[in-house]
């Protein structure tokens, strides 16, 4: 190319590069954009042109017990299940780093098998596994199931920190006196921790966004705020859902803003 | 029979290993039936060319790789089967393998911490680690804020702070230049002296070997070639590998004439005959080949113990010059000579004869 100036066809080729990116990302960004306009539109139907703006689907959101008892339901199956997916995940991604594990490859396939496999196939087969235990229409059942789809997360993000903690960091641990405990939890848990953060992050926007497995186990009373949502898009369509979808929303931009911040290079530069 | 262990009997050795062998498959032998006594106090070097066993072999010493048959032994007491935590030994990785999330005197504070240690003397101790690798004000600071050179004396100072029975280090100063290597070579000697702990170095670097060793072990395909002083191993190499790898050196292969009082006559392919020290085992009638260095061969105009040559040519590297000598049977002889001593040198392409003085000549194996 010549000099500090670009060539016609460079120029053109930038613009175009450029206008595809931005397309993309307008399509992949209208329908949340459109759902957050219509939350706080006053008129209750869903269509344009807006012309008057208002507050009153969220007052309806948060003073409506269905939808305070669905997100309540689903706030306390994000956490139960972050709270148990995030140290079975853990520990498998530990178990699978050990340079002596036989059969490393298949329990690693074994355990990613609910990230990839048809959720509704899950789905169905937890409804059939559950009702035999009495599990399904419970709490526990429902737990069980989200920390099922949530620990491959887990196990993911953990494995890819694992991979780049060198293993002499271990090896200086031990040769100073410390015991592969003491090493575990001086040196090896303060390296990996972002890791588990931003896994543990996963697990809980897993479970809340869940709304599959949800449908087979939940009984009629156990409603979340994905299944609340899904049930009121069918039958009566309100701008609720709309306030109800934009309170997901923000809650994903939080976690996945603070996932972001904890995988930064370096965040755990500082204690 | 080369890998027999030298050991000064009056002299305890801290650490044996008797007939250590390790072998990741059947094909692959990286240490061979090793037997080693490392003296107590000394600074020994093992060195060797990549894949010779000389890391396998610190590392089985460390307790992170496991023979798989021989024993090893520390202070007496069979060390074998002890998990690394429980062998008190400082290791020094080339790659500092410090903590990323503490900083500096937390690095250092570490093992004392895990002894159990007060904090106001784990603190003393911190601050007398860090002033010996002179890095006195630093221990606020993170490792990813050091040059590498200073993190390497940061390992170093929390290798030496608990005061272990023996100091491992492996390449140490292998990721620095060659100016900080050079510095650091000096720093840990002196620290050696000053502390008079066991230190066992890994390196491919000879010269690192020569300057900082008390004794050098020289590691071929599994095997202790040859474990002596420093001056020993370059003058009185007992193998064709030392020889080689030690410095350059110039070969000649011939067939021995006679031996008998530690000397031994070898005829080289030209007809010449030369006299020189005979290496282990070196009788009449066998292979062998005379081995001297570039600056042992020196006179032109000698009478005895000489050979006939061509020059080719002269490099001229400032304090010393080199030249390069044919001799009949399509050797190449290589001579380092001061500069003022080239003066009366004929040009190329004229004979000259070189004077191998028989002293400093080795006929071996």
């Amino acid at each position: 190319m010549s000099g500090p100036r670009q060539s016609l066809p460079n120029r053109f080729g930038r613009f175009g590069l450029g206008l595809a990116a931005v397309t993309v990302l307008a399509f992949l960004m209208a329908p949340l954009i459109i759902i957050v306009l219509f939350s706080f539109k006053s008129s209750g139907d869903f269509t344009f042109p807006i012309t008057g703006w208002s507050l009153k689907w969220y007052r309806e959101f948060f003073t409506t017990p269905t939808w305070m008892d669905a997100l309540r339901n689903s706030l306390v199956l994000a956490v139960s299940t972050t709270l148990l997916a995030t140290p079975l995940g853990t520990m498998a991604a530990l178990g699978l780093a050990a340079p002596q594990l036989p059969g490393r490859r298949l329990i690693s396939a074994l355990l990613l098998i609910p990230m990839i496999a048809p959720v509704v196939i899950v789905g169905v087969g937890m409804y059939f596994v559950f009702s035999m235990t009495g599990l399904t229409a419970t709490y526990p059942g429902l737990i069980l199931g989200h920390t099922s789809l949530a620990v491959p997360f887990v196990v993911v993000t953990v494995s890819a920190v694992l991979t780049g903690l060198d293993r002499r960091l271990l090896w200086a641990a031990a040769s100073m006196g410390a015991s592969p405990f003491l090493t575990f939890r001086k040196v090896t848990l303060p390296v990996i921790l972002p890791g588990i953060a931003s896994g543990a992050l996963f697990a809980f926007a897993t479970s809340l966004d869940e709304v599959v497995v949800t449908m087979f186990l939940a009984g009629p009373g156990q409603r979340t705020l994905p299944r609340e949502m899904f049930t009121i898009a069918r039958d009566t369509l309100t701008p609720t859902i709309a306030a109800a979808a934009t309170v997901l929303i923000a809650a994903s931009i939080v976690l996945l803003t603070a996932s972001m911040v904890l995988s930064r290079p370096g965040a755990n530069a500082t204690r | 029979m080369t890998d027999r262990p030298i050991v000064d009997p009056a002299v305890p050795s801290i650490v044996s290993f008797r007939a250590v062998t390790k072998r990741y498959d059947a094909k692959s032998i990286v240490v061979d039936d090793l037997s080693l006594d490392i003296v107590k106090g000394e600074f020994l070097t093992l060195l060797g060319p990549s894949g010779s066993g000389k890391t396998t072999t610190l590392m089985m010493l460390a307790g992170f790789e496991w023979p798989n048959s021989g024993r090893i032994f520390m202070d007496g007491q069979d060390i074998t089967d002890l998990p690394p935590h429980k062998r008190d030994m400082g290791v020094v990785f080339q790659s500092y393998a410090l903590f990323p999330h503490m900083s500096v005197a937390d690095n250092v504070a570490f093992p004392l911490a895990v002894r159990g240690i007060a904090a106001a003397e784990a603190r003393r101790r911190v601050g007398e680690a860090l002033e010996l690798v002179h890095l006195t004000g630093f221990g606020d600071r993170r490792p990813g804020q050091l040059s590498g050179g200073q993190q390497q004396r940061v390992a170093l100072a929390r290798s030496l702070v608990y005061r272990p029975r023996i100091v491992l280090m492996d390449e140490p100063l292998g990721a620095l230049d060659k100016a900080l290597r050079e510095q650091m070579q000096i720093e840990i000697k002196q620290i050696h002296r000053q502390l008079g702990v066991t230190f066992v170095y890994v390196t491919h670097d000879q010269d690192e070997a020569l300057t900082m060793s008390d004794r050098v072990a020289v590691f071929h395909e599994g095997r202790i070639q040859q474990i002596s002083p420093p001056v020993e191993i370059y003058n009185r190499p007992r193998t064709r590998f030392v020889a080689n790898f030690l410095g350059e050196t110039n070969m000649l292969p011939g067939t021995v004439v006679s031996a008998g009082d530690g000397f031994a006559r070898i005829r080289l392919g030209n007809d010449a005959v030369l006299r020189g020290r005979a290496g282990d085992g070196i009788a009449a009638g066998q292979e062998a080949v005379l081995v001297v260095r570039p600056e042992a061969i020196s006179e032109i105009h000698a009478e005895a113990n000489t050979i006939e040559g061509t020059l080719l040519d002269q490099l001229f590297h400032g304090d010393h010059v080199r030249v390069r000598i044919a001799i009949s049977g399509g050797q190449t002889v290589q001579l380092k000579l001061r500069p003022q001593a080239c003066a009366g040198l004929p040009p190329a392409g004229q004979t000259l004869r070189l004077s191998i003085p028989a002293e400093e000549a080795l006929i071996l194996a």
